[in-house]
């Protein structure tokens, strides 16, 4: 019978050849190296999820007023996308489980490719030949960023809109041209024109999904041409790959990956509350609420917007840099630029232009180590800053005190853990080489006795 | 020696609360920075010594005049212990009550008596309207106490959350304006949209939490949190299962 | 009877029983499988135990009885993928060989096939005797095809900023509330916080909203370009945040003056704080721009009106946001 199909498979297509190859492609066999599958299998429950999300949502901003069954918001006056939501989520069955697991798969693809970055980077298989996979890994990461952030604001609550604005003050402070920028994209000033929801939903549904799924494809054929990178063994060389075939041992493991994935997220979906918009109530320009804060991967730029003092850069009567410029596109700038020329700024710093197969722990490279954390440190703490309200709401430590001291911390912080992570690598290092002589000695002294003892 | 006569009369008194009976109390706790006869007391060189629940020695005594704040501002401020206060400055917060409910109830008869102010209202908010109630709790409210009352923060001052607050409680705090809060006249929200507020806000302390185990209501904080502490970790948990290093 | 037990048993021995391998080729491509039945019966469980758990989904969906339907939908399609999955992994880590090979990877280059394309490409060019030209045409060309292509994507909006200077606010609005109920001079008590909109216009556009306060006139320090522009003591600023333009909802009034922070208006989103008695200038917070400000009157009947516009444009700063004031 299996005999039949591939038969039927190779007739058909000729691929036989390239099944055989392509069916014992070897995995070498580290967990860190899953971290990536992770992301892949978020991403498909967030197409699938998405597809059946679409055929409920309605992208109109035109006011309308609720007749539903939530009380709370009887009779009053939001736009049909807000009340096509709460409709999925109150009226629509299995609506809110969908809706949920869609936002949670949101959250947990974005945690796994910012694990899976951090495997990349602190191991170096970004280093020659792979320089390409990771440009389009981190490309991948910022379309990603901006995918979930327009998923959510599309939804029209008053939480998300709040969020929107603050985009659009970001966009604003681009020197010279963010007005024009802005007033372009949004047709007109801020809330813009009707057309700005039709226009979210379709840059979330179509444009990015089919960005992001042609460069994850590029993504793949480019780790699968290189083949795998691995960690240094007995037997793994340069030249030398060793794993576990694609078929028939991968398979199970990755289809048992991809399941368990979706088996969380819809877990998640199913038993734990995520973005109950309904509790919100719609968006206007005219009210807002405490609290409100972005979803956690942007909560780095709501620390960057919060630690800034105020004041704008002005020449005369022109406003040449506004306040949110520098927390709001200067930082992002910095750290997407540090991810992108990273690659090449090492080359140049260390001088090693070789090819790269193999890769480094952690603590086999102390510099990029201590670089990379130094970098994770700054970012981490300028996100934490972010909350700094609800820390003062649940500790009752002061806001204003939190803002000054993370706005000198975010200077020091960084540079002192990257010198104790380098420090901390180093010191990893030379207790194993310490922990080799010393087994080495051993045995020498060993062998010298045998030979010894023979003698006499 | 004069606290010593008050406090044996205080407790050779029987149950009843009269007026008379909340002038002492008044004397016993309030008198030091509230002024004789609630005249208030501006001055900035009056300092307070030690005495029941304030946590200091020493400390200013100032505080604002009584006549006309009625028994709302009295009932409110004593039966959520906002007063007596433990230091003149900081922000009164709900607390443990250190009076019993006779001294209270004296405290709000005696401090009714100062001027002509405001009775404690009777809010019915069974006759209010849920949906006008977030309607004007959003516009009003949402900016300081957060959309679904769970509190939040104002520049030097925490607007605190709603969770324990009585429909009582809430109609008087919109009416005095505690602290730095607004104060919000009938003209500006009427006795029957303040039903609705309250309904709302009582709504608050047990909404429509459907979707799961609610995070707190409070937003996407602990959504991340979830996210990296629970999804993360179990799916690589999961990896580290899946991956093992075959020997061999 | 007999025929239910010969059934059971059957399916018992069906479901429990060895399952004949097949005659194998004399070359084996994959070493001998792990022998661990035990762990094969734990794979065939859970994938049944799946099987039930996928099965409840539709019996949950369709019983409209069954209460918490999120809950227990997710947690039966939750379960049947994670059983599944627990199945594959014990399978994989016990049922299905596992090989552990070495391959080598592939070559670094390929220099003769490297060579024979560029060759290819080179002398495909032999025959352009005006290189430079050539080119120069081919990057005219793309170029402008290029920029025409791109050239409607210029309509998706505005690119001038005039909207950005306009407000509905003009001389003699009358502003009104929520409900669009003129403001009275005499219903605006010290200490509370009033939204307010001019009349007619859409209140969700950026310029409309204003927070009305009043303050005593002695606290008032209003000069330069707002001197006067208070009505007995009454202020209304713009209520969006100079910073990044979300609501500024918070008003911070004291009760007792002496003890208690100043009055202020807050944004909730940065915690921008705004002094209503100095013409909405920053005391705290990220804003860089201090809030625009209406003048304001009160008409013969005592409602409150706009003497003109706002001193400068609304929202968030952007280059020319000190250029000129919003008109008329």
């Amino acid at each position: 019978m299996i005999r039949k199909v591939v038969c039927y498979v190779d007739t058909r297509t000729g691929t036989a050849p390239f099944l055989r190859k392509a069916l014992r492609y070897l995995f070498p066999d580290h967990w860190s190296f899953l971290l990536g599958e992770i992301a892949l299998y978020a991403f498909i429950v967030l197409v699938a999820t998405g597809v059946y999300l679409t055929f409920f949502f309605v992208d109109s901003r035109q006011d309308v007023v609720y007749h539903g069954p939530y009380a709370p918001l009887q009779g009053q006056h939001m736009s049909e996308a807000y009340r096509s939501v709460l409709d999925i989520s109150m009226t629509v069955k299995a609506g809110l489980l969908i809706r949920q697991t869609h936002h949670w798969a949101a959250n947990v693809f974005l945690a796994a490719v910012i694990l899976h970055l951090f495997r990349v980077f602190f191991t170096g298989a970004y280093r020659k030949p792979r320089e390409l996979t990771w440009l389009i890994g981190v490309t991948m990461l910022m379309l990603a960023l901006l995918e979930a952030y327009i998923g959510y604001s599309m939804v029209d609550d008053l939480m998300s809109g709040m969020g929107l604005v603050i985009g659009y003050a970001v966009g604003l402070s681009i020197p010279f041209v963010g007005a024009n920028l802005m007033g372009w994209l949004f047709h007109g000033p801020f809330p813009g024109g009707a057309v700005l929801i039709p226009r979210l939903y379709i840059a979330h549904v179509l444009i990015f999904p089919v960005l992001i799924a042609v460069l994850l494809t590029l993504h793949l054929v480019l780790v699968a041409l290189r083949h795998h990178s691995q960690f240094r063994g007995r037997r793994q060389t340069e030249r030398t790959v060793i794993g576990i075939p694609l078929y028939p041992g991968q398979t199970p493991r990755s289809l048992g990956l991809m399941l368990s994935v979706a088996g969380v997220l819809f877990l998640l979906g199913g038993l734990v509350q995520i973005n109950p918009i309904w509790l919100w109530g719609p968006f206007h320009t005219y009210i807002s609420t405490n609290g409100a804060q972005p979803d956690w991967y942007l909560g780095w730029l709501i620390g960057g917007l919060r630690l800034m003092p105020g004041f704008d850069v002005t020449i005369g009567h022109y406003t040449l840099i506004p306040g949110p410029f520098w927390g709001g596109a200067l930082f992002p700038l910095v750290v997407f630029g540090f991810l992108y020329f990273w690659p090449y700024v090492e080359r140049k710093l260390t001088g090693d232009v070789a090819f790269h197969n193999l890769l480094d722990r952690p603590r086999d490279n102390p510099r990029r180590t201590g670089i990379g954390v130094g970098m994770v440190t700054w970012v981490f703490l300028v996100f934490v800053a972010g909350s700094s309200d609800r820390v003062q709401v649940l500790f009752g430590l002061s806001y204003t005190g939190q803002i000054w001291f993370y706005r000198v911390a975010v200077l020091v912080l960084p540079v002192v853990a990257g010198l104790v992570a380098a420090w901390v690598c180093r010191q990893l290092v030379r207790g194993e080489q310490i922990e080799e002589d010393r087994r080495r000695a051993e045995t020498e002294g060993r062998l010298e006795l045998a030979s010894r003892f023979d003698q006499a | 020696m004069r606290r010593v006569v008050v406090i044996a009369l205080l407790l050779a008194l029987p149950g009843v609360a009269t007026a008379a009976d909340g002038k002492q109390v008044y004397g016993r706790y309030c008198v030091m920075c509230h002024g004789p006869n609630g005249v208030g007391n501006t001055n900035p060189d009056s300092v307070v010594g030690q005495g029941p629940g304030r946590d200091t020695t020493i400390q200013p005594g100032i505080g604002p005049s009584l006549r006309n704040v009625g028994a709302l501002a009295a009932d409110f401020y004593l039966r959520t212990g906002y007063m007596p206060l433990k230091r003149t400055g900081l922000q009164p917060r709900r607390s443990r009550l250190l009076l019993s409910n006779a001294q209270i109830e004296a405290l709000i008869k005696y401090v009714a008596s100062l001027g002509h102010g405001p009775p404690i209202p009777h809010p019915q908010p069974e006759r209010g309207s849920l949906s006008e109630g977030q309607r004007l709790f959003a516009s009003n409210c949402a900016g300081c106490h957060q959309i679904m009352a769970r509190g939040g923060y104002v520049t030097h001052a925490v607007p605190p959350p709603l969770g324990q607050a009585t429909a009582t409680e809430i109609a008087e705090a919109v009416r005095i304006g505690p602290y730095v809060m607004p104060r919000f006249s009938p003209k500006q929200i009427s006795n029957a949209q303040l039903n609705s507020l309250i309904r709302y806000v009582q709504w608050t302390q047990k909404p429509d939490d459907r979707g799961g185990l609610s995070l707190g209501r409070v937003g996407p904080v602990p959504e991340g949190l979830v996210t990296w502490f629970v999804g993360a970790a179990a799916l690589v948990a999961l990896c580290l299962v899946i991956g093992r290093r075959l020997h061999g | 009877m007999g025929k239910a037990r010969d059934a059971f048993l059957s399916g018992v021995v069906l479901l429990l029983g060895r399952r004949r391998t097949p005659p194998q080729p004399d070359a084996h491509l994959l070493p001998p499988a792990p022998k661990h039945t035990r762990a094969e019966t734990v794979a065939i469980a859970l994938l049944f135990i799946a099987a039930l758990c996928a099965a409840a989904f539709p019996v949950v969906y369709f019983v409209g009885s069954i209460p918490a339907k999120t809950q227990y939908l997710g947690l039966s399609i939750g379960l049947a993928l994670l059983f599944l999955a627990a199945a594959l992994i014990v399978a994989a880590q016990s049922v299905i060989p596992t090989e552990e090979l070495a391959h080598a990877y592939p070559p670094d280059e390929h220099e003769e096939d490297e060579e024979y394309v560029a060759r290819l490409v080179e002398e495909s060019g032999k025959g352009f005797t005006r290189r430079g030209l050539f080119k120069l045409g081919l990057v005219s060309a793309g170029g402008a095809l290029g920029v025409a292509a791109l050239v409607p994507a210029v309509s998706f909006g505005p690119l001038g900023v005039e909207e950005f200077y306009g407000t509905p606010w003009r001389k003699g609005r009358r502003l009104v509330d929520e409900n669009d109920v003129p403001l009275r001079a005499d219903d605006i008590d010290e200490k509370a916080l009033y939204t307010a909109f001019p009349e007619g216009a859409d209140k969700e556009e950026q310029g409309s909203a204003v927070v009305v306060v009043r303050l005593p006139r002695s606290s008032l320090k209003l000069s330069g370009q707002v001197e006067g522009y208070d009505a007995d003591g009454i202020v209304a600023y713009s209520k969006l945040c100079t910073h990044a333009g979300c609501a500024i909802s918070l008003y911070r009034a004291p009760l007792f003056a002496p003890e208690e922070p100043r009055p202020a208006l807050v944004c909730p989103c940065h915690y921008s704080t705004f002094d209503p008695a100095d013409g909405g200038s920053v005391t705290f917070g990220p804003a860089g721009r201090r809030l625009p400000m209406l003048p304001l009157a009160i008409d013969g009947k005592g409602e409150l009106r706009a003497r003109g516009n706002f001193d400068g444009p609304v929202g968030p700063s952007w280059w020319g946001v000190r250029e000129r004031r919003p008109s008329p």
